[in-house]
């Protein structure tokens, strides 16, 4: 079971490339899990405990606007990550993340991972030069928004 | 008398507009509509998908507005317009019989034809895509090996345009993804940087066409984006506006650096000249 695992999370882009013995450490902390279209698999303000590998369907991060309900942000497909606030204080999610439709994740718990990775510093940094590309591209993505890339439209 | 390059302007094809009349106009969102043009005598020369025409609002001024209908197509000539300001305002509130001028078409195409083995990307801000929906048009129906792949950004889902064009691209096999700055859940498309979509896009970049329209900052962050994941700058197509007059390379507004862009473009090859005139040398 911990093999397959294994392979899933050496699939999965964020990890792949990395050596078979990296993964089985991130897959002795991983689980599969599916939610069902609509569900949430992670909720505003909540303990932040996992990270979620997106194998398959969508997910929508959705900020509750006062006034007018929900409003998405972003998607995300298969072969992104969900959820990344576990990584540091105060561990609470900033968003929340809704299955669009049927989705299925490698459910990878966060004590555990970084516990690891407190533990092998070498298997710390690893991970880490996978996840800050993650938040970066975000975080640049996030800034180039704010451009107003179509203003109202193609020509302002 | 024999036809020579010295012979006068003839009406249409340079400055003295032709008249034309609106044939039926379709509302694309709050603030864009397409108007089809037929002519009311003489015809403007054949158009190429990328082209654009100048078309006036009588009495009010001259605009240049891209064709957004396909090449030899039969039937009236499209141009999606964005109210904007006075000219476009007078053009888009044009009831159908109502008459414009229209002179062209001027400018530098997508050049499509010949692209059936490679793969293209075309990536189109808002009403970006009115210029490219031709060459897309074109390319869905093209046979070959080539894959398209149309990936069209907007601030929010009623800013999109063409969604019965892209209905029909997707059946004819084009991978045709749409995404918007913020939505609420019933949107259930992407929300996100419309670049972000490349990432899962299917395309070989050694053999890849990039074909791009919106504002500025958007092609250039799309190019960018496009070259880092492997595309010849050489290979990767903008279409740039600057504010044109005579259209015809003569009054020299449109210039961009060494080129006249009523003459020289809008579509132009990105890369060298062009990446550094647009910002892109601090890099
Ligand atoms: C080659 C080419 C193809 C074009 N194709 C289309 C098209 O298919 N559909 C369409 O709606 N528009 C198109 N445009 C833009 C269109 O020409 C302008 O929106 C129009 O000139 C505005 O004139 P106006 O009198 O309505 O507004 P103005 O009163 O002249 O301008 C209103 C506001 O829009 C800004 N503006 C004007 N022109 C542009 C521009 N080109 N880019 C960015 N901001 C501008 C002005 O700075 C001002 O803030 C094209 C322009 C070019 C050069
Ligand atoms: S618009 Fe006059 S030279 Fe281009």
């Amino acid at each position: 079971m911990t093999e397959e695992l294994a392979e899933l999370v050496a699939r999965h882009p964020l990890f792949a490339g990395l050596p078979t013995d990296v993964a089985s450490l991130v897959a002795g902390c991983a689980h599969n899990a599916a939610f069902g279209a609509g569900e949430l698999l992670l909720a505003e303000g909540e303990p932040a405990e996992a990270l979620y590998l997106l194998r398959r369907g969508r997910v929508a991060l959705e900020i509750r606007k006062p006034g007018s309900g929900q409003l998405v942000v972003e998607t995300l497909r298969p072969g992104e990550v969900v959820g990344l606030s576990w990584l540091f204080p105060p561990h609470r999610w900033k968003t929340d993340a809704r299955a669009m439709e049927p989705v299925g994740v490698v459910s990878v718990d966060a004590a555990c991972l970084l516990a690891k990775a407190e533990a092998d510093p070498a298997f710390g940094f690893a991970l880490m030069k996978r996840l800050l590309p993650v938040l970066l591209s975000r975080l640049q993505a996030t800034r180039v928004r704010l451009l107003d890339l179509y203003g109202d439209g193609a020509h302002r | 008398m024999a036809r020579t390059a010295e012979r006068p302007a003839k009406a249409g094809t340079s400055l003295v507009p032709l008249a034309y009349r609106v044939a039926w106009r379709r509302r694309e969102t709050a603030d864009v509509v397409t108007i089809a043009l037929e002519a009311v005598g003489e015809s403007l020369a054949p158009f190429r998908a990328g082209q654009f025409h100048m078309l006036t609002a009588f009495g009010v001024g001259e605009v240049a507005i891209s064709v957004s209908g396909t090449p030899g197509a039969p039937g009236p000539v499209e141009h999606t317009i964005r109210d904007v300001g006075a000219v476009s305002h007078a053009l888009s509130r044009l009831p159908v019989g109502g008459v414009v001028g229209a002179r062209g078409p001027f400018g530098t195409s997508w050049d499509v034809t010949g692209l059936a083995d490679e793969d293209v990307v075309v990536i189109a801000g808002g009403i970006g895509l009115a210029p490219l929906r031709g060459a897309v048009h074109q390319l869905s129906g093209r046979r070959g090996p080539g894959r398209l792949t149309v990936l069209v950004g907007a601030r929010t889902p009623d800013q999109l345009v063409f969604a019965d064009d892209v209905r029909r691209w997707r059946e004819l096999g084009a991978d045709v993804r749409l995404t918007v700055d913020a939505a609420t859940p019933d949107w259930g498309g992407e929300v996100g940087l419309v670049t972000s979509l490349l990432a899962s896009a299917s395309f070989d970049p050694a053999r890849t066409v990039g074909l791009l329209c919106g504002p500025e900052v958007m092609m250039r962050f799309a190019a960018a984006d496009l070259a880092d994941l492997g595309v010849d700058p050489s290979r990767i197509r903008i279409s740039l506006e600057r504010n044109m007059q005579c259209g015809a390379g003569i009054c020299g507004h449109c210039q961009l650096g060494p080129l006249l862009l009523c003459r020289d473009g809008p579509v132009v090859t990105y890369g060298g000249a062009v990446a550094a005139l647009m910002g892109q040398v601090e890099r």
